[in-house]
């Protein structure tokens, strides 16, 4: 019976691989209707919950697929669901990323990545402001973000030190009583 | 480091010039480092701080892993692990990347039905979403500054921004056509420098 769950867990993920284009956020409808909708593992408040955890935590997003395997099935489920998860479109970037190195010096391959560098940059962009979006909630977040943005524009340090700062900015401005 | 101007996408670092215990370290950082995105704290690492990657070979790595599906910094660490140790590199990176990120989602998740409602807890995380929200937009607009784009480049970029951050269009969507758009370009530009 476990085999066959976990078994379940590989092939839903693995058909979900390909699918996250630029990230799991792509996937989340698709991941959502197997893992709801279809098989029932958890309810959407659970996958709401669990989704949160992932943004919380530290690393890509797509561990939100290895908190479900974990959900469903323990640290088995948790392996399972993110090596079906990662490994398929991983063994993708490493073949694509071998045949662009043999022919890095042809001159299409060139003008194609150097190309896509403008789009690359304007999606990262999009992304920052889709999360800008979510996280600003009044002025103290807003003040928050600009001044990150600053902070990496300005200096060559690690971004970590604006998230430890907006996180305890955050936390005073609670404490003090401050209206965020 | 000597620089190739001629291909402005090859890595201009050997094969090996990183070594595993290297890579193990920085992704290692990276992952542990990387809240709420890894991709700013990627680029600081493999950029800034270790000088693995120039800035327009990881935005060509970066470029390269977004039209790739899965996560655009997974793709970077299997690509960049493997330009410098293969296989093993590869796997390293991959590893030492979901590692931390990997524990650290679990134990929160073991605690999280207990402080998840503080609103201690929601403040932190509210200021740290903001923070990192920040740091992407900064970390884009510093490659951009960096990377001295043609007029043509920033339309692009522009397009890609408002197409999928303003209008909300669908990201595969703009990438297929933009993409092919912004590459045609190019080529067209390198093609009258001939």
């Amino acid at each position: 019976m476990k085999d066959n769950l976990l078994w379940r867990i590989a092939v839903t993920f693995a058909s979900l691989s390909f699918v996250a284009v630029g990230g799991v956020t792509a996937a989340l409808p698709g991941i959502h209707l197997q893992v709801v909708d279809v098989q029932h593992w958890m309810n959407d408040r659970t996958f709401a919950n669990l989704y949160a955890l992932a943004q919380a935590a530290p690393g890509p997003n797509v561990i939100v697929v290895g908190l479900i395997g974990w959900h469903i099935s323990g640290l088995a489920g948790l392996a399972v669901a993110m090596a079906a998860m990662v490994l398929p479109s991983s063994i993708l970037a490493l073949i694509v990323g071998r045949i662009m190195h043999r022919h890095a010096n042809t001159s299409w391959i060139v003008v194609a990545k150097t190309g896509l560098i403008p789009v690359t940059i304007g999606l990262i962009l999009a992304g920052g402001l889709v999360m800008a979006r979510a996280a600003d909630r009044g002025i103290l977040t807003v003040v928050i973000t600009l001044a990150a943005v600053v902070f990496v524009l300005r200096s060559e340090r690690n971004p970590a030190w604006a998230l430890a700062a907006g996180t305890i900015v955050s936390l005073s401005a609670w404490w003090l009583g401050l209206p965020r | 480091m000597q620089r190739d101007t001629d291909s402005a996408s090859t890595f201009s670092a050997a094969a090996g010039a990183v070594t595993l215990r290297q890579l193990f370290a920085g992704f290692l950082k990276i992952g542990l480092l990387g809240f709420g995105g890894v991709a700013p704290i990627a680029r600081h690492v493999i950029v800034e701080d270790r000088a693995w990657l120039s800035e327009e070979e990881y935005a060509s790595v970066m470029g390269v892993g977004q039209v790739l599906p899965g996560a655009n910094t997974i793709n970077a660490a299997v690509m960049i692990g493997d330009r410098f140790q293969g296989i093993a590199g590869a796997i390293v990176c991959l590893a030492s990347l979901m590692t931390m990120p990997l524990v650290i989602v679990t134990a929160l998740g073991a605690l999280y039905q207990h402080f998840a409602a503080l609103p201690q807890v929601q403040a932190a995380i509210s200021g740290s979403a903001a923070a990192a929200a920040g740091l992407v937009l900064g970390t884009a607009l510093k490659m951009a500054r960096r990377l001295h784009p043609t007029a043509t480049a920033i339309v692009f970029g522009l397009l890609a921004f408002v197409a999928v951050g303003i209008l909300r269009l669908s990201l595969i969507g703009s990438v297929a056509v933009l993409g092919p758009l912004s590459i045609g370009t190019a080529w067209l530009r390198h093609r009258r420098k001939k």
